[in-house]
């Protein structure tokens, strides 16, 4: 009986690829939606992660383990602790929710397991509520909206509406913005926040933003909302020039808006159509393996492994060595030059103005600026 | 804010009640005249524009899609009336909500499955993709056409239920079935075919949602409670209920967000609980 007990406890490891994890130098625990509304970004991520460690050859020195956080924060935290407790997992890479994020934080900060953030924006997790352990190499919402401020004033707006849905990064992403217009001189003359997940229809929005007297609408929206968002637009004939966050435009779904999209001008740490050698190397392959052009999803899991990969060949092997070295990485990553800020374990990236423009019967992405190095402030964070 | 400001968010709330009109009367209907919760009206809702997106993909046909994911609805909703619903009728109101309630879970991950998780969308036809100059402004055409679709369902459902003998079968079955099946009206069939015209419906709303809003593996379950607050405010199986409800719930939405940004959220809940404590039963019941 206790033999038949420890075959079935094998067969169950060996499903779950534990088995591989006696040969692997290094234990991942990928913690993302695979189901429920992020499902999609949970997926490019991992598809992103799998590439850069195949890429380099090392596919066998890593053992993965993946858990579905359904980007609910108790789902998540259940299952950090059982890859923390249970699978004993080296590094943490993951988190496409904010709240999630926020859920986990005092978790693995007392559990000195160090996480690599491949999303979540929100931007205490590198502030007020930074963890040695925490390292994010996406971007912080504050990050990609700021420079978003001086480009509109230099471009001649001075009165912009703006929208975005009532949750927290939501309000981060248009504080962040609001912010860096006024001190360049701009006005936001309006604004509203609507509620996340229930607004299928903007229709009384963009009519409330045609009368305000703006010379623009500024924007926050992704995934689904976006897709509804820039098409209602472009129904209601592009009266005022669009400009958002980047994540309004993603190339992972800017084809479902269509030609509405065109002539939207957003801001985002990375777009596919780059002109570096770096980039067009890695859209190049990644193109050959998945038949699909990457996002900017894609590249941040690229870069979470991109950077625990530099992080073990600096000679780190277990959580605590790990998290140390961590901060200290840098390299040209596809999205242009990226480092780690040990000020607050944020990643320190180029943020990217681009146009989405018609090429034939697709849309791509045409970059009209470059806002290099972009470094968030301490905001409270005592790392150093 | 002028007067061409109000047309335009008054022609915004028409169009979102319609659409909304077109989800909740099928639900209404089959509320009221089998007296069973078919909690997967929202999914199916989302097959509808899944289905309608696919047909358009393949054929290039706007107007197949919207023609051909009505029907396809209609028979995945005769499958699940012959395969679950009918079996269920006698079985009480809990085992109704947790079975549909599991089909909305099964239909969400049967499109993950078939369509994939990033958010798809339709484009509107080209004839009715621009604007069109109405009351003194410029509208978008397409969202004309919603309200010209609702108002043509509208009509002759209400014609079909109060001028012809089949609408006078379906208000004797709702108003007692015992009674109508004693009087010689075969009330399975009749059943089978409302719930089947309500299937349709939400097939039709799904398809003709879809050039407006994009389609995500979540569109069928955040429509679905505004839907049960436009049944249970209108009051259950009728059709001036559902009439009215849809009114309600789509102009407090509308200028809720124009008037009361702070609260849009709020307002239609406010008013939902409302209508529990003053008049339970709905505005317009079937049953009085």
């Amino acid at each position: 009986m206790k033999r038949g007990l420890s075959t079935i406890a094998l067969a169950a490891a060996a499903s779950l690829g534990l088995t591989g994890a006696a040969f692997a130098e290094t234990t991942v625990g990928l913690l993302l939606p695979y189901s429920g509304t992020y499902a999609a970004l949970g997926n490019d991520i991992t598809d992103g992660f799998n590439f850069a460690i195949e890429e380099a050859g090392r596919a066998d020195a890593f053992a993965i383990v993946r858990e579905d956080t359904e980007a609910k924060p108790p789902v998540g935290l259940a299952m950090a602790r059982k890859l923390v407790l249970e699978d004993e997992v080296d590094v943490l890479v993951g988190v496409v929710s904010s709240g999630v994020l926020g859920a986990l934080r005092d978790f693995v900060d007392g559990a000195e397991v160090p996480l690599i953030v491949a999303n979540a924006g929100n931007d205490a997790a590198t502030g007020e509520a930074c963890s040695p352990y925490i390292v994010r190499v996406s971007f912080s919402n504050a990050q990609v909206n700021r420079p978003m401020g001086q480009w509109l004033v230099d471009q001649g707006i001075g009165k912009v509406y703006t929208l975005a849905p009532d949750y927290a990064a939501g309000h981060q992403m248009i504080e962040a913005f609001t912010e860096a217009y006024a001190a360049a001189g701009g006005e936001v003359v309006g604004g509203e926040f609507t509620p996340f997940g229930q607004t299928s229809d903007f229709g009384p929005y963009l009519t409330n933003a045609g009368s305000s007297g703006a010379e623009a609408i500024f924007v926050f929206y992704a995934g689904g909302e976006a897709i509804s968002f820039v098409k209602q637009y472009g129904s209601f004939g592009k009266k005022l020039p669009l400009y958002g966050s980047g994540f309004l435009t993603s190339p992972l779904y800017v084809g479902a808006e269509g030609e509405a999209a065109v002539g939207v001008t957003a801001s985002l740490h990375y777009v596919p159509t780059l002109d570096t050698p770096e980039n067009k190397a890695f859209v190049d392959a990644f193109k050959a393996k998945f038949e699909r052009t990457p996002s900017e999803y894609s590249v941040q899991g690229y870069d979470a492994a991109r950077t625990l990969m530099a992080a073990i060949d600096s000679g780190a092997a277990d959580r605590a060595s790990i998290a140390a070295a961590l901060p200290k990485v840098s390299y040209a990553s596809p999205r242009g030059p990226v480092e780690i800020d040990p000020a607050t374990n944020n990643v320190v990236q180029n943020i990217y103005i681009y146009e989405t423009v018609a090429d034939g019967d697709g849309l791509t992405q045409k970059v009209v600026g470059t806002v290099e190095a972009v470094r968030d402030e301490p905001n409270g964070c005592e790392l150093q | 804010m002028d007067a061409g400001f109000w047309v335009l968010q008054l022609l915004n709330a028409t169009q979102f009640s319609m659409l909304l009109f077109l989800l909740s009367v099928g639900l209404t209907v089959i509320f009221g005249l089998l007296h069973f919760v078919n909690l997967a009206h929202g999914a199916l809702y989302m097959l509808g524009a899944y289905v309608g997106i696919s047909v358009a993909a393949s054929s290039g046909s706007f107007w197949a899609a919207f023609i051909l994911a009505p029907i396809a609805v209609t028979a995945i909703g005769a499958v699940l009336y012959v395969t679950l619903i009918d079996r269920l009728r006698g079985a009480g109101p809990m085992n109704q909500v947790l079975v549909t309630f599991g089909l909305i879970f099964v239909f969400l991950d049967v499109v993950r499955l078939l369509w994939g998780d990033v958010a798809l969308s339709l484009t509107a036809p080209k004839s009715l993709s621009g604007a069109a100059e109405i009351l003194g402004v410029s509208y978008p055409a397409y969202r004309l056409f919603i309200i010209g679709l609702g108002a043509v369902v509208m009509a002759s459902l209400w014609l079909v239920l109060s001028r012809t003998q089949i609408g006078a079968m379906i208000r004797a079955s709702v108003e007692n079935e015992a009674m109508a099946a004693a009087l010689g009206i075969n009330v399975g069939r009749l059943f089978f075919s409302v719930f089947c015209l309500g299937c349709a419906l939400a097939g039709l709303a799904g398809v003709a949602a879809a050039p407006i809003v994009s389609a995500t593996t979540g569109m069928g379950i955040s429509i679905l409670i505004p839907t049960l607050i436009v049944v249970v405010i209108g009051g259950l199986g009728s059709l001036q209920g559902a009439i009215l409800g849809s009114f309600i719930v789509g102009f407090i939405e509308t200028f809720g967000a124009v008037l009361l940004p702070g609260f849009a959220a709020v307002l239609i809940y406010v008013l939902l609980a409302a209508v529990l404590v003053l008049r339970p039963e709905g505005l317009l019941p079937a049953r009085g």
